[in-house]
């Protein structure tokens, strides 16, 4: 039971890296990226591409992905998803939604469907023992650094001036012009912030196991699902939501290797039923 | 002197004369066309059914659902069970199989409700999975490989063809006359005043949760219909082809481009996409590429549509769903009172 | 419509703001049909009308919230009509808003640092308001909107403070305060003067407004009905411009 927790609250922090990026542009701009799994994925690949060009190297491959990523993000957001911005929520899903089919099909044309993972040199099968339980050293690296993922979150927007700048524009956008802000800028910023952990997200999810083009749909599936469990409105609270996830898709897989995702599906339609406002939302 | 109120314009009545003399054509076409036109049409309507009810959904009750695939697949499925199962007439179990996607529809709603916007949209996409994977689970459909639809062994097969096709074409022009109708109804500008101001509207006494819910049980009633027909033509199902995302991503590309909100815009958005299909599904996911570029530039730039442009330029109203003022010294001249 | 009723002499030369014939609209509805207004260097000048007169909407021209043909509003000669809030804020013209719009997530010392976004040089700062509302310094970590309505104002005001502006415009400031309240929020009013600014008032509250400005405006269906010395004109003079009774 102790070993299904652990790998399960492991498993969590993968699923917490994909679910903060979504996290944060809803947060800022109630904008809800359709295509969030399928840039998870194109990062992977891009790392996976990077490091074949470097000479297998995984690290430098993502340390190069993930500011071309925050790049990225600022000129999608600027130029394109700024765009969709308004009451209608429709021009944005759809717009997303055509990213995603757009960068699914390109990804299988130029690369197959092959899927395909970043060699880490054994990092990702070196394991220690801890009691009676084999602790993968990559998987809890994984852990570690979306444990600090959520707390620079956290501390971005608590504490600096750029994390109040999000927090105003998304409280009132029109008063936060008022008060010098341009709304347009600060949103391409939160976007870009938030493709460089769906960047981070990829490249480590390509370094545990393997990505494929059409991957991206179950990925956005697992960080809504721990946004929703979470609650919306913290970053720890999307943490939580993902570890809670983790666990139970754990302890669905010990039944049977096909009900572990099932099982995630199934605490997530209750939790909408029984609490929809999740775990820890945010009460003001 | 009064104002006369006008429901229809003068292009309203000549698009009725030519969709009548199309239907006459379309009904006889079993005796003088080929077997495969039947089987495309049948095809597309499923495509054109399931788009009309996501454009009453997103269009008209302001829902914008990715997961209507749900019911999509439920319908089909539920029809290959009756059938293979039940031992039911296909062709009845395409209208129970309906009927039952309507009603699951309402549990559905206590949980898809609870979520609003983009939430709203993954959140039925979730649920549509869950469904394609407790169905892949059981084994008497198939489980995760699929079967066949048996029912029919023993027909002729021009037979088969020939009711399915009608049966096609009669849940064509049943949704198109249904939607119309509801629209023009009050129900129907109960439901765009929701879509316009939820707030308004409920102080205007409008009673929006059961609106919504009616739309959402009617939209899952049409995308299980579709689901039932599309099987009942290809004979074979498995729950990748039933719960796929692809049936949402085409029903989207159809409403988006052919003209959201609209009667006439699904129907342009149809026609639009067998032209595409036809010329460019061979070039596989260079096509797939394309219509997600081209939804994008619509959805960005042309928010109304195709149609919805066409109407801000000339006016033009083939389905009239509102009620337009005619001033007293123009109601002697039959003259189209020009835009709602 | 016969000319308002102009009872001034005429104005000092230099105008901090002038608009000329500023027209507004929301969609198809026009709420400001040719205003023609000017606040002079230091003055205070009040802005009176019935709701829907168009008193808060000529406030958000002048901030670019609404958008206006640029020619129409000048200030200090340059033209800054249309212009986008954030380009006018960093020009020096900071509102306090209808119904304070604090930020809800944030707390009340968050809220003043927002308002310091476009700083410019000047007098204001963290210190001088908390010197100026104590109780702000002790409620500094609170959530903005967990203070008492006079509070709230006491931040909004404190907020449009911290950018140094030279134009304050304070939309009705007294909405849903106690009078006791407002009297203490007004009283502060001739320190923010004193340091060189030029003051906006729009109030519905007709005693005050007369009582804090120096001239006063009176606004009726998007028009000027009536414009004059603060002290100068009497209960049936704005009774009529008030009403058009």
């Amino acid at each position: 039971m102790l070993d299904t927790l652990i790998q399960g609250l492991l498993l969590g922090g993968l699923y917490a890296l994909f679910a903060l990026g979504l996290s944060l542009m809803f947060g800022v701009m109630r904008l809800t990226n359709i295509a969030h799994g399928d840039f998870i994925v194109l990062a992977g690949f891009a790392g996976v591409l990077v490091a074949g060009a470097l000479g297998g190297q995984a690290w430098p491959a993502a340390l190069l992905v993930i500011p071309i990523a925050f790049g990225l993000g600022w000129l999608l957001q600027r130029h394109l998803l700024n765009r969709t911005y308004g009451r209608d929520p429709l021009p944005s899903l759809v717009v997303t939604f055509g990213l995603s089919i757009v960068v699914q099909n390109a990804l299988l044309e130029f690369l197959s469907a092959d899927p395909r993972s970043l060699p880490t040199g054994g990092l990702s099968t070196a394991s220690f023992a801890l009691g009676q339980t084999q602790v993968g050293v990559l998987p809890l690296a994984i852990f570690c650094v979306a444990l600090g993922c959520t707390a620079a979150l956290q501390w971005l927007f608590a504490r600096t001036a750029v994390g109040r700048a999000f927090r105003a524009v998304s409280d009132d956008r029109s008063i936060a012009e008022l008060m010098g802000l341009d709304s347009m800028r600060v949103y391409a910023l939160a976007t870009a912030v938030a493709f460089a952990l769906i960047a981070l997200a990829g490249v480590l999810q390509a370094m545990r196991t393997t990505v494929a083009p059409t991957d991206g749909p179950q990925l956005l599936i697992y960080a809504f699902e721990a946004v929703i469990i979470g609650g919306m409105g913290s970053f720890w609270g999307t943490l939580i939501g993902a570890l809670v996830l983790g666990v139970v898709q754990q302890i669905g897989f010990r039944f049977d290797p096909g009900w572990g995702i099932w099982f995630g599906h199934l605490v997530f339609l209750a939790m909408l039923v029984v609490r929809p406002q999740g775990l820890f939302p945010k009460t003001r | 002197m009064t104002a006369h109120v006008v429901r229809s314009t003068r292009s309203s009545r000549v698009a009725l004369a030519l969709s009548l003399a199309w239907l006459v054509m379309a009904a006889s076409l079993p005796f003088w066309g080929e077997a495969s036109w039947m089987r495309e049409f049948t095809e597309m309507s499923a495509y054109f059914i399931f788009a009309m009810m996501w454009n009453l959904l997103a269009g008209y009750g302001g829902m914008v659902s990715i997961g209507q695939q749900a019911f999509f697949g439920l319908g089909g499925y539920t029809m290959v069970a009756l059938a293979n199962l039940a031992g039911i007439d296909p062709f009845v179990s395409i209208a129970l199989a309906a009927l039952l996607a309507g009603l699951i529809a309402v549990p559905v709603s206590w949980v898809a409700f609870r979520l609003q916007g983009g939430y709203f949209a993954i959140g039925t996409w979730v649920i549509a999975e869950v469904m394609r994977l407790t169905v892949a689970n059981i084994d008497a459909v198939g489980g995760g490989s699929g079967t066949s639809l048996t029912a029919f062994r023993g027909m002729d097969r021009t037979l088969r063809e020939h009711t399915t096709y009608w049966v096609a074409l009669a849940a064509v022009v049943a949704t198109l006359a249904g939607v119309y109708l509801f629209l023009r109804s009050k129900q129907g500008l109960a439901l765009q005043a929701i879509r316009d101001s939820e707030v308004a509207a409920e102080s205007q006494g409008v009673a929006v949760q059961r609106t919504k819910l009616a739309v959402y049980v009617v939209a899952a009633f049409g995308g299980g219909l579709a689901g039932a027909l599309y099987f009942v033509s290809t004979l074979r199902i498995s729950p990748d082809a039933a719960f796929g995302i692809n049936w949402t991503a085409f029903a989207i590309f159809i409403v988006v481009v052919g003209g959201i909100g609209r009667i006439e815009g699904p129907i342009i958005g149809a026609t639009l996409f067998w032209l595409l299909n036809k010329f460019f599904a061979d070039y596989g996911t260079w096509y797939q590429i394309g219509l997600g570029l081209l939804a994008i530039v619509v959805a960005v730039a042309f928010r109304q549509g195709l149609w919805g442009w066409l109407q801000q330029r000339t006016g033009l109203t083939l389905f009239p769903t509102t009620r337009w003022l005619q001033p007293p010294a123009q109601a002697a001249s039959d003259a189209a009172p020009g835009q709602p | 419509m016969a000319a308002a009723p102009n009872l001034q002499e005429r104005p000092a030369p230099a105008a901090v703001i002038a608009t000329h014939g500023l027209t507004a609209s929301y969609g198809d509805a026009q709420a400001l049909f040719g205003i023609d207004f000017q606040l002079g260097e230091n003055e205070v000048v009040a802005i009176i009308g019935a709701n829907g007169a168009g008193k808060s909407t000529f406030l958000k021209c002048l901030t670019g919230l609404v958008p206006a043909r640029r020619e129409s509003i000048e200030l200090h000669g340059e033209r800054i009509g249309g212009l986008a809030p954030n380009a006018i804020v960093k020009r020096g013209v900071a509102m306090v808003p209808e119904g304070r719009r604090l930020f809800p997530s944030l707390s009340v010392e968050e809220n003043l640092l927002m308002g310091a976004f476009a700083r410019r040089p000047g007098p204001w700062s963290l210190e001088r308001l908390y010197a100026l509302f104590p109780i702000l310094k002790e409620k500094r970590h609170h959530p903005g909107t967990a203070l008492s309505g006079g509070q709230q104002q006491m931040v909004a005001i404190g907020r449009a403070l911290m950018s140094n502006p030279q134009v304050l415009l304070c939309d009705e400031l007294s909405l849903g305060l106690a009078p006791i309240v407002i009297k203490e929020i007004y009283d502060a009013l001739p320190a923010i003067v004193a340091e060189g600014m030029s003051v906006v008032v729009v109030e519905q509250d007709v005693a005050v407004a007369q009582r804090v400005s120096s001239r006063v405006y009176c606004f009726q269906e998007g028009r000027v009905s009536l414009v004059g010395p603060s002290d100068a004109l009497s209960r049936e003079q704005i009774s009529l411009a008030y009403f058009g009774v």
